[in-house]
């Protein structure tokens, strides 16, 4: 019986839930210093001076280093910007947000740190912070001189937007909307951990989703050849994107390791991680739709101004995702978008699981529940009427892009069906009617979103040992998803050996030279089936060496159980006989060459108190199509968190900094996690529409719940109160702001 | 979220605790269940020189009928409040108050003392504590006294508790059954209130309208006077001087102190 798609219970789980996984802060060397680093406390100033010499008397300090003793070049940290949008590993004179490091303080043990960082004394005179999109874009208050400007980067912004887009529309509807900043809040903050041995290599553990780039990365940074640079990621407790490629302490502790000649740890505590890990989201979009009064879209804009905080990093260019999936899951005649990126001395924007394509789904969901209110048409109707249709693939978009395969409308009917669309209604009907306390709102989201983007290429080795243990090398390190049991399980099907005697391992450089890493929904559709490839050609590899053994020819022979046998007899060879002769390995690339394009629909049911403003989700239902399901645990577990976020994202968290500069949220105490307090039960439909791109026909499932889940329940909100007046609520709606747009509304 | 250096001692009995605080009282910090405390303490906001550890003093716990009165030892714990059957039956306010707080681990380590003493206005129990008219004993070198909740709190994370002084022992009435209610509204299930009002006979405290917990009086007086819910409920804010954060504006506290009035009066009334 086959293994694929089955329900595999997670082989990782029993460790991380009893004795817990072994984390960069786990690493222990023997003689380690301790970092712990001086941020600053002030968003944007000159450094007029830096005084250690109280902190470098205090108990256990081994060294106090500042921006001027670092002889690393500063640089730009992210794929776009202008070049004098560079960071330096510690500020010299001058800081650009609230938690930028200032000075590293080494100490013997952890615990002496904090005591010597309060000694050291920084001067600093303050700068006016830019915190607001529209000032920053205005360029009154420059992060960085030299480049005369805080815009990173423009998408579109070449040609004026057309003024007859909207020509032959009946009717148009406009708003602003705001996709604000969120946190990833990781269970484990982030971590480095270095050690230079006596080759001249240094060897970097840290907590990361992609050792390979990490390794160029910070060998660039640090000026020294990536061959002399290991990375090892061990256990990583969730990155959500925040976590792609190397954060500049990384390299610091690698630089510091060499000028102490001593082994350099670092583990910052929760406070720092909310001020320093990277954000995500932060767009202020303009949305602009017009159609014909039945309910046909004609035209959407959507301009958007997007934050990159202090110092451009992979953030400042995902608003081009937002743009590609401007259109989503509409055929729209005319689309236009464009995109202005600036920085801000705040935190630095990053991935945040969905990276781009949550703010393009949020923006076209809102702008269709608005289009619908406008010619008073039921938003399920107004969507069907413009979904792209099935026989329509592949579809090249107006955002550029081909989607490869899609059955929107049957992902919506699905939903509408087991959701009981028109009882709800007429539920809401009821409550509107006689005034209720508590009103209902339905939100639906139909949306489509890139997978595998960006990297298309993976590499996969899959050997088996003497006496039948397998090793799997994949160059996509999980950090949570439970890469070792779906790879064992991609092997076990073509090897017939069980899961258990399967070991997948990933994340040293050393073993594992060449990789992308895990990001953007993309491990199965390329490691996946680079695995898949690698089983398959070493079952072909082991026939033609069983045909001497067993005497027979290649076409007589089969594989079951682990053995090759002769078909129809008993003479049979183990797999793990084979490879005691000569080893039993093969290796296999698979690349993609295009992303892939998975869709669904989502909708949501909330309560909401109209007397205090608190919305309640006490309903989700959705469809999530990333084709062929391999582990239908492990792809639920992904629609679970997905949509957890995506309801945290619409109704509870955002990152807020005063006009000041100075974060509001940097705790658990102000920043809105949810838990499973605040969740309902999820309702999930099966759907699995393959795409042509890999021969698995599998797309990526990591960040459906946050692009699908966030716009639903977000309109579902909007929709509860809509008969008081309510058009439109920014998120999160937290009960502050349902109550003001209620006032609003109804005055 | 490594705290400044500090002693610690774990007094054998309170008068042992009082004496410590008689030497110490101006540098020390009392420590119960911690969950306030520590994260100050990790955060670096608050430095004590000394922590003085009643946590485990089994003479601070107790619960039992004291005439008209329930007496409560201070280090009672918030989840052995919410499984009490004396409490159930005679004031059954403060189970349910308690039952809010926070999440089980919090509970299961969090005092009553330690909430009435830290003083925080957007804590549960004291509102509560206070809309019953209760009363706290306190210890210190010049002996016990009793304060009524109504004089106790002074401002934010202050009372009229001396350096020295300990607090040892939460009384109540019994209000067997008289009418209560506590509406508490956050956004999380475990997060402190935006507001959050208590009712029980017609008294009403209120969590977070203001630096210190507060009774709504001209609630009270109104309902004592004859006034409708309605009428009553509407003059809850009045008096207060609610904060501003990013959870609720003053007018926005001020209207959810009015409407959950409004609400825990009508169940009350049931």
């Amino acid at each position: 019986m086959s293994i694929m798609g089955t329900r595999v219970v997670r082989t990782e789980d029993p460790a991380f839930l009893t004795r817990g996984g072994t984390y960069t802060a786990d690493i222990a060397l023997p003689g380690a210093l301790h970092l712990t680093l001086v941020r600053s406390p002030v968003a944007h100033a000159r450094i007029a001076s830096v005084d250690v010499a109280e902190a470098r008397s205090a108990p256990g300090v081994v060294d106090v280093v500042t921006g001027t003793d670092v002889d690393l070049e500063p640089v730009r940290m992210g794929p776009v910007g202008h070049a004098a949008m560079v960071r330096p590993f510690l500020a010299t004179d001058r800081v650009r947000f609230v938690g930028e490091p200032v000075a590293a303080v080494l100490t013997e043990q952890a615990y002496e740190g904090p005591d010597a960082a309060e000694l050291v004394i920084v001067d600093y005179y303050p700068l006016p912070a830019v915190v607001d999109l529209q000032a920053a874009a205005r360029d009154e208050v420059l992060l960085f001189d030299e480049a005369g400007t805080n815009t990173v980067v423009g998408f579109g912004l070449e040609k004026p937007f057309d003024e007859h887009l909207f020509d032959g529309c009946d009717a148009v509807v406009t708003a602003e909307i705001v996709n604000q900043r969120l946190a990833a809040a990781p269970l484990e903050t982030r971590a480095a951990t270095a050690q230079w041995g006596d080759d001249g290599r240094l060897t970097l553990w840290c907590s990361t989703q992609n050792a390979q780039a990490t390794r160029a990365e910070v060998a660039g940074w640090l000026g020294i050849e990536t061959a002399r640079l290991r990375v090892i990621t061990p256990d990583v407790g969730g990155g959500f994107g925040a976590k792609i490629g190397a954060d500049p302490e990384f390299a610091l502790v690698g630089w510091l390791a060499q000028r102490t000649g001593r082994a350099v740890r670092w583990s910052e505590s929760r406070s720092e991680n909310m001020t320093g890990m990277l954000q995500g989201r932060a767009q202020r979009q303009t949305v602009t739709i017009g159609g014909t009064r039945d309910g046909r879209v004609l035209a959407y804009r959507l301009d958007i101004l997007a934050d990159a905080g202090a110092y451009p990093r992979l953030g400042a260019f995902l608003p081009y995702f937002t743009r590609s999936m401007a259109p989503a899951v509409y055929d729209i005649a005319r689309v236009e978008s464009r995109a202005r990126v600036v920085a801000t001395t705040t935190t630095s924007i990053g991935a945040y699981r969905g990276a781009g394509r949550p703010e393009a789904t949020a923006a076209i969901e809102r702008a269709m529940d608005m289009f619908a209110t406008e010619i008073a048409a039921d938003p399920a109707e107004v969507r069907k009427r413009n979904l792209i249709p099935p026989d329509a693939f592949p579809f090249r978009t107006k955002g550029r892009v081909t989607y490869d395969s899609g059955e929107y409308a049957k992902a919506l009917d699905l939903v509408l069906d087991a959701a009981g669309y028109a009882g709800l209604r007429a539920e809401q009907a009821a409550r509107r009617e006689r005034g209720d306390a508590v009103q209902l709102g339905i939100g639906l989201a139909t949306f489509v979103e890139i997978t595998g983007g960006g990297a298309f290429a993976e590499d996969a080795s899959v050997e088996v040992h003497p006496g039948g243990t397998v090793t799997v090398l994949t160059g996509t390190s999980p950090h949570g998803q439970g890469h070792a049991t779906a790879w064992a399980m991609l092997a076990s099907e073509h090897l017939g050996i069980p899961i258990e005697m399967i070991t997948v391992r990933h994340g040293d450089t050393d073993l594992v030279p060449r990789g992308a890493g895990t990001m953007g929904s993309r491990s199965l559709q390329t490691g996946g089936v680079a695995v898949d490839q690698a089983a398959a050609e070493l079952v072909e590899l082991a026939k033609q060496r069983a045909a001497d053994v067993l005497e027979a020819a290649v076409g007589d022979l089969e594989l079951v159980g682990g053995a090759v046998r002769v078909r129809g007899t008993d003479a049979s060879v183990a797999l793990g006989r084979l490879a005691e002769t000569e080893r039993l390995r093969t290796e296999a690339t698979f690349d993609s060459g295009a992303p892939t394009f998975p869709f669904g629909a989502h909708l949501a049911v909330v309560e909401v108190d109209v007397e205090s403003g608190k919305a309640v989700v006490n309903k989700i239902v959705t469809v999530d199509d990333a084709g062929p399901v391999l582990n239908p645990l492990i792809a639920e577990g992904q629609r679970h968190g997905g949509i957890a976020q995506g309801i945290a994202q619409a109704l509870f968290e955002e990152v807020v900094f005063d006009p000041d500069g100075n974060p509001l949220t940097a705790s658990f105490a102000d920043y809105g996690v949810p838990s499973a307090a605040e969740l309902p039960s999820f309702t999930l439909l099966d759907m699995a529409t393959p795409t042509h791109l890999n021969p698995l026909g599998v797309k990526g499932i990591g960040e459906a719940g946050t692009i699908g889940a966030t716009p639903a329940v977000q309109n579902a909100v909007v929709d509860a109160v809509a008969h008081l007046g309510v058009r439109h609520i920014d998120m999160p709606a937290t009960p502050l702001r349902v109550w003001e747009a209620i006032r609003a509304g109804s005055s | 979220m490594i705290p400044v250096a500090f002693d610690y001692v774990r007094p054998e009995s309170v008068d042992a605790a009082v004496a410590l605080l008689g030497e110490r009282g101006e540098d020390a910090s009392v420590l119960a269940g911690g969950h306030s405390l520590l994260p100050l303490m990790k955060l670096r906001f608050a430095a004590p020189e000394l922590l003085i550890d009643i946590g485990r003093l089994e003479e601070l716990q107790y619960l039992r009928l004291d005439g008209d009165e329930i007496a409560i030892g201070a280090g009672t714990r918030h989840t052995t409040l919410e499984a009490s059957e004396l409490l159930d039956t005679e004031c059954p306010l403060l189970p349910a108050v308690a039952r809010t707080v926070g999440d089980p681990q919090v509970r299961h380590r969090g005092t009553l003392g330690g909430s009435l003493a830290h003083a925080d206005p957007a804590s549960d129990l004291p509102a509560a504590v206070l809309a019953l008219d209760g009363t706290v004993v306190l210890r210190g070198p010049r002996g016990a006294r009793r304060v009524p909740l109504t004089g106790f709190y002074t401002g934010v994370f202050s009372s009229v508790k001396e350096p020295d002084e300990l607090l040892v022992e939460v009384r109540v009435p019994r209000t067997g059954a008289a009418g209560w209610a506590y509406e508490k509204f956050t956004r999380r299930a475990n997060d402190w209130a935006i507001v959050a009002v208590a009712v029980v006979d017609g008294w009403v405290g209120l969590v977070n309208m203001g630096p210190t917990p507060l009774r709504a009086s001209a609630t009270e007086a109104a309902l004592a006077g004859g006034a409708s819910i309605e009428e009553a409920a509407a003059l809850a804010d009045e008096g207060t001087d609610p904060p501003a954060d990013s959870a609720g504006s003053t007018e926005y506290r001020r209207h959810l102190a009015r409407l959950l009035t409004r609400r825990a009066l009508t169940t009350a009334g049931r």
